[in-house]
């Protein structure tokens, strides 16, 4: 069986340039995607996994045109991304929502829960006031949260809960793709386990897709369905989880999956 | 015990003004010679609180009581100036953020300098050396003795953290999660470049982080801390393979790893509430 494919990326390429120096301007071009192609099929999650300065957060934000590219094309839905604009791009935008790295910074400190979760909703015209409320009120209790929580502000709750609370913020609007940008990096390990057990409950019940940017390798073990390494802004390799895990082609990978933690001492494993 | 260098007794820590509330509650903990130890919990469990007692850095707002043996001199017994000899020479800290920890207008190569004439007095000439000397030993290019702190990556930063805290030989150096805030790659080559440093200077690492994978790489020993407490601790192939406590247990099942698909488990506190009594 072939799998539908929600979103196509071909040839993408994006640089910056780097200007150092004050009195003798020197330029140096930074390529953060080089000419790299992803496709994403419905209903898996694919993982980005890469270290710092890989890309792999210029890849993400290009895909829902954050970051206008140099080249290339992406097509979500049979639409291409790069040339709609206007009301169709809000639409689309509408389908594809954000989870971000840092709980912290990604919620309106002055804001209550009740107005960040009801941002979206306005923002797209949907509902009455009483299925917005609805809608808000079912969701919160999706991420684990209460209805009584919404009368609060983000900074009353804990790293993991702000991080539940971007999560519904993005689930509100029934997005078919949801790009998570680290979500679990800032967070406990405890905390961690909770996010990516509900991330996987969510999936399954709205039948999303995920694209998952992360830099630990053991979190994408867990989560996801496809890997894509990336490295210099280009694909070092892609397939698999399973099959990138246990056969890994490329030293890089290789490196990557050797710098684990908990992997060195193997005496200690059976 | 001569195989003892750091012997912690019954350490409370509590807030000076409600001295009920125990933040660190009868602690004791005993850390062997040219070993890394490993305090593990998750944020709030007292473990920085535990680290930050041993250098007696704590808020002006925290109080202490029990002991804490360091060569067999009770810290807590000594005046602000000795323990500020012994601060920063026989023991060390290093801290999870780099960025923060470092001065952002003066040279790595000036901070390093700063870190050695607190304790030593060497003319220029030694002095220049002596850092050049350290550089190398964490493995910083020496042409970037006069860098700032922004003109360097994370890994770097932390590096040179490294320097500063070695710089004075010191017996024991504190590591308060110096990775956690690291690239995968990043935070293999720091911890690699710790545990050389431990076996080449006899150092004795107490290590304190959230992470199992980190604690199976580098320690020896371990320590198990949740909400204050030591609820477990022996040698890592005693805790981990065969743990005894059902917090270490549940909070081993939310690890995740990086062989099989084992399903990652939240801690059920409540479940945990009735198993501890």
């Amino acid at each position: 069986m072939k799998m539908e494919i929600l979103l196509e990326a071909k040839n993408l390429s994006k640089k910056y340039v780097k200007t150092t120096g004050f009195f003798t301007r020197t330029q140096t071009v930074i390529k953060a995607l080089d000419n790299i192609s992803v496709s994403i099929k419905k209903g898996i999650t694919l993982a980005v996994v890469g270290e710092s300065g890989s890309g792999k957060s210029t890849l993400a934000k290009s895909l829902i045109r954050l970051i206008d590219i140099d080249n290339g094309s992406i097509t979500f839905r049979n639409k291409n991304m790069r040339t709609i604009n206007g009301d169709t791009l809000k639409s689309t935008r509408k389908n594809i929502q954000m989870i971000f790295q840092d709980p912290y910074a990604s919620l309106n400190p002055r804001m209550k829960i009740q107005s960040i979760m009801e941002e979206p909703l306005l923002i797209h015209k949907i509902g009455t006031k009483i299925s917005k409320q609805k809608k808000i009120e079912t969701m919160i209790k999706k991420v684990g949260l209460h209805s009584s929580d919404l009368d609060k502000y983000p900074h009353q709750f804990s790293g993991g809960q702000r991080q539940r609370i971007g999560i519904a913020r993005a689930l509100i609007l029934e997005p078919k793709l949801v790009i998570c940008d680290e979500p679990v990096s800032a967070l406990d390990v405890s905390v961690q386990a909770q996010i990516v057990q509900l991330l996987k409950s969510l999936q399954k019940e709205f039948g999303l897709t995920y694209l998952f940017i992360t830099h630990d390798l053991r979190i994408v073990r867990h989560i996801a369905d496809e890997v894509v390494v990336m490295r210099h802004g280009k694909i070092v390799e892609a397939g698999k989880t399973d099959i990138i895990f246990q056969n890994p082609k490329t030293t890089y990978t290789k490196k990557l999956l050797a710098s684990i933690p908990g992997t060195k001492k193997s005496t200690l494993k059976d | 015990m001569k195989n003892n260098i750091l012997e912690i007794k019954n350490l409370k820590v509590f807030p000076s003004l409600n001295s009920r509330l125990k933040l660190v509650k009868n602690i004791s903990l005993r850390l062997k010679k040219g070993k890394t130890t490993c305090i593990v919990g998750e944020s709030g469990s007292g473990k920085s609180l535990t680290a930050l007692s041993v250098m007696q850095l704590l808020s002006s707002q925290l109080s202490m009581s029990g002991s804490i043996f360091f060569e067999g001199i009770n810290l807590l017994n000594l005046s602000n100036e000795e323990i500020r000899k012994k601060r920063g020479k026989d023991i060390a800290m290093i801290f999870q953020e780099p960025m923060t920890s470092l001065n952002p207008v003066l040279t790595i190569g000036y901070q390093i300098q700063e870190a050695i004439s607190v304790h030593n007095s060497l003319n220029k000439v030694e002095l220049n050396s002596h850092v050049l000397d350290l550089l190398k030993t964490v493995g910083i290019p020496a042409d970037r003795v006069n860098s700032y702190p922004d003109e360097l990556s994370g890994g770097q930063r932390q590096r040179v953290m490294i320097a500063m805290a070695i710089s004075c030989s010191p017996k024991l150096l504190i590591a308060d999660e110096p990775t956690t805030a690291l690239d995968v790659t990043v935070q293999a080559q720091i911890l690699n470049l710790l545990n050389d440093l431990k076996l080449k200077f006899e150092m004795t690492m107490l290590f304190i982080t959230h992470d199992f994978g980190v604690v199976e790489d580098i320690a020896d020993d371990v320590a198990v801390m949740f909400q204050g407490e030591i609820v477990e601790q022996g040698s890592v192939v005693k805790v981990l393979k065969n743990p005894q406590h059902p917090y270490t247990r549940a909070l081993l099942d939310c690890v995740p790893d990086a062989h099989g698909r084992k399903d990652l488990k939240p801690i059920d506190y409540a479940a945990l509430k009735e198993l501890m009594g």
